[in-house]
């Protein structure tokens, strides 16, 4: 595997031989479907040998976790070896070896927040694809408002003591392990009580339930906390300063569903799209006109996605713009959705039928809008603290 | 590629242009301007020459100062934000691009009385209410060495007040066909050519010219005889691209304005601005103009680096620029409520120069067909 410190070039040609050496043929440029992403855990099985065989490889060089250091299982890569990786990989047609919430979300933050220990312990395991994470944000009472978590973490002195419910966690019912916000002071202001929490999913008194959503699926879970005891070393951070590692996170998750819309087609036409669909569709004028227009404002969404990593890289953050990028990302996918729907016809309202489950994806762009910060919360946040308009 | 954001340079360039508009060009010259008849003002023009925004595409050894497109569409971009009129768009970037692809001494002359701010240009194309080049059909005919010019042109952006037209005519071919076409650049003083003002709802110089037989010599042939095209098409790639720059600054000027009232007008004892009804438009609006400039760097960098293969870029700019200056001009209007309609006030002017800006070099549509036709649809 390639040096750190290589010419571009010479780098993408290592990086490409190496892949067509390791990735298997028959997951090459195979179809995205739900049994394609690898989640790993301690409960996982591989669809097929392939899979499994195409994560040990990948795994060993580092390429789980591109930019994670070394240490942890990562790969050690800068920001551009990991864009030349990725570009590599869809050029390919390599499907990602593993995919995460650990990868995504808690890996990120105990790099930023973390202690040593916590890293040494939790990071290994998530490059390796050995322990599946899940998020516990939202509760019944805490949507939009997310600072109003009301599950109770109380010092019991040696452990906490964590009483409460979770709800859209997804895929609770498959993980081993959740990071949670939780409620560490109730006197304090909301967003200064919150502390960030890490649990083991088989310790006692934590159970699932999933929920059924409008496309037939299950992804998400209310989970519920009965007298847990969770071990001190377990708190991230400092106490009652979760809300600073939840703002990060969701900072990072916005961008990453906003640039949900750009992945989706890679790099593909929608008129390519709507042609594979029914190739009569373009002729529908209405059809066309609306696939015109979101054409024009996809590659223009791609090419800001594209600004703000510059901006990112050339290290002024995105702060605040992501959640413009999360409502305009989100956004647009749910407009190409409805196009992509109306192109099929009838033949795409079987859940399972000539498209595949195109339906049930149609109908799991709807909550894009939603979860992560709605569409209207995003609104605000642009007119408060980029627009500066004042409050009511 | 480079990266879609401005260089320290780009920053400086942008600030300085700021700097110099917010002072020479604001809004209040564009009133001072069209109440005075005067379609702009010929001292600006000067002045920018000064300063190389006349030369920005014109290539040093003939006094340019060859700054590029993305430079030209900072520039571009600063003039739409006051609406400062000027022959920018119509002299220093498309007739300056046509002038670079045809080479030669004569074309280099040419370039060096645009940087020096002595000439400026009129693009005389579109015949009709669209912008459809191909069916040009004014036609040059062959008389002993030269060609007569006879046909009309309309909407000619400049067309009154430029020194020199380039003119679009057909030389073979019928009405509808790319092929056929060549491209004169002859004095607009000439006998037999009339130039008659429109009077355009942004106040600008648009002008309708008509040809009665203008005698056009071998030298005012620009490149090659029905051969337009190879000059045309990267001058209109400019200009559009520019022109969505403009349109763009324009959407940001408009914006900022409406901003600025949604703070400071009370209704119901409080700022208006603290609505969330006009708080969620305001912010849809500034999530539309950070997109369309995303879509305005990356024209301005694939003509500076790749200008063979502009169109995608350049027609996604232009597409993206006319939409979100059009939203901006009416959300501006709207929130402003009553005073935004009277003439007194300055929102106005936006909402009828993005309008212009709309039409010209192609509008949505012609635009949105382009880049579907670039991704296979």
């Amino acid at each position: 595997m390639p040096a750190p410190a290589i010419e571009p070039e010479q780098f993408r040609t290592q990086i490409s031989d190496w892949i067509m050496d390791n990735c298997p043929a028959s997951l090459r440029n195979r179809p995205m479907s739900e049994d394609s992403i690898v989640w790993g855990g301690r409960r996982w099985t591989f669809r097929d040998d392939d899979q499994r065989l195409w994560l040990e490889r990948a795994r060993q060089e580092g390429l789980t976790a591109p930019r994670w250091p070394t240490e942890y299982g990562g790969g050690g890569m800068t920001r551009d070896q990991e864009k030349i990786l990725r570009e590599e990989m869809a050029r390919l047609g390599a499907p990602p070896p593993l995919e995460s919430f650990g990868l995504w979300m808690l890996g990120p933050a105990l790099l930023a927040f973390g202690n040593e220990a916590q890293k040494a312990r939790h990071l290994p395991p998530i490059t390796q694809g050995e322990i599946r994470w899940c998020q516990g944000y939202s509760e019944p009472g805490a949507g939009s408002d997310l600072a109003n978590v009301q599950t109770r973490a109380e010092d019991m002195g040696d452990h906490y003591l964590v009483n409460g419910q979770k709800v859209w966690t997804s895929y609770a019912d498959k993980a081993d392990w959740i990071f949670a916000l939780v409620r560490t002071d109730r006197d304090a202001p909301k967003h200064k009580g919150i502390s960030f929490l890490l649990m083991d999913m088989e310790t006692p008194g934590i159970t699932t339930r999933p929920i059924r959503l409008i496309s037939g699926k299950s992804p998400f879970c209310e989970t519920f906390f009965d007298n847990v005891k969770v071990p001190k070393e377990n708190l991230v951070g400092e106490v009652n300063r979760g809300w600073d590692i939840a703002k990060y996170l969701l900072t990072h998750e916005r961008e990453m569903i906003g640039g949900g819309a750009r992945g989706l087609l890679g790099g593909r036409s929608l008129g390519a799209f709507i042609d594979d669909l029914d190739d009569g569709a373009l002729n529908d004028p209405v059809i066309r006109t609306e696939a015109m227009a979101a054409e024009v404002d996809t590659l223009a969404f791609a090419m800001t996605m594209e600004r703000y990593k510059d901006h990112a890289e050339a290290g002024g953050g995105v702060g605040n713009a992501s959640a413009m990028l999360k409502y305009y990302g989100t956004e647009l996918n749910k407009r190409r959705y409805e196009l992509l729907m109306s192109a099929a016809g009838s033949d795409a309202l079987e859940w399972d039928g000539p498209h595949g489950t195109l339906a049930a994806e149609w109908l799991r762009t709807k909550a894009n809008s939603i979860e992560g910060g709605t569409s209207e919360v995003m609104l605000d946040i642009i007119a408060k603290r980029v627009l500066e308009l004042p409050s009511a | 590629m480079t990266s879609l954001l401005d260089t320290e340079e780009e920053i400086m360039l942008r600030d300085a242009a700021r700097g110099f508009l917010d002072g020479a060009a604001p809004v209040s010259a564009l009133r001072a301007n069209r109440d005075a008849g005067r379609p702009c003002d010929p001292g600006l023009w000067r002045e920018m020459a000064q300063m190389g925004w006349a030369g920005v595409l014109v290539p040093e050894d003939a006094g340019g100062a060859e700054m590029g497109h993305r430079a030209a569409g900072i520039l571009s971009h600063e003039m739409g934000v006051t609406l400062a009129a000027s022959p920018f768009l119509s002299t220093a970037v498309i007739a300056a691009t046509a002038l670079r692809h045809a080479a030669g001494a004569r074309a280099r002359d040419a370039l060096a009385g645009i940087a020096a701010g002595e000439t400026t240009y009129a693009l005389a194309l579109d015949e009709g209410a669209r912008h459809l080049p191909e069916h040009t059909a004014l036609r040059a005919e062959r008389a002993g060495n030269g060609y007569r010019l006879s046909g009309s042109k309309t909407f000619v952006a400049d067309g009154t007040t430029a020194t020199r037209v380039l003119v679009l005519a057909r030389t073979g071919g019928v009405p509808g066909e790319a092929e056929g076409l060549s491209l004169f650049d002859i004095d607009a003083e000439r006998a037999g050519l009339s130039r008659a003002r429109l009077d355009t709802v942004d106040a600008r110089d648009h002008a309708r010219l008509d040809f009665d037989g203008v005698e056009a010599i071998g030298d005012d042939l620009l490149g090659e005889v029905d051969d337009a095209m190879r000059l045309l098409r990267p001058a209109l790639d400019a200009g559009q691209a520019a022109l969505a720059a403009e349109l763009a600054g324009l959407a940001n000027g408009v914006s900022a304005m409406t901003l600025g009232y949604l703070k400071e007008r009370r209704q119901f004892d409080r700022a208006i601005g603290s609505f969330q009804a006009l708080q969620h438009r305001a912010a849809h609006l500034w999530a539309e103009i950070e997109v369309t400039t995303s879509a305005i760097a990356n024209a301005g960098r694939v003509l500076d680096e790749t200008p063979d293969d502009a169109t995608l870029a350049v027609s996604l700019a232009k597409a993206r620029a006319a939409k979100t200056a059009d939203l901006a001009v009416r959300e501006g209007i709207q929130m402003h409520g009553g005073i935004g309609m009277t003439d007194d006030h300055d929102a106005g002017f936006f909402m009828k120069r993005a309008r212009v800006g709309a039409e010209w070099l192609g509008d949505y549509g012609y635009h949105a067909a382009r880049v579907a036709s670039a991704r296979g649809f």
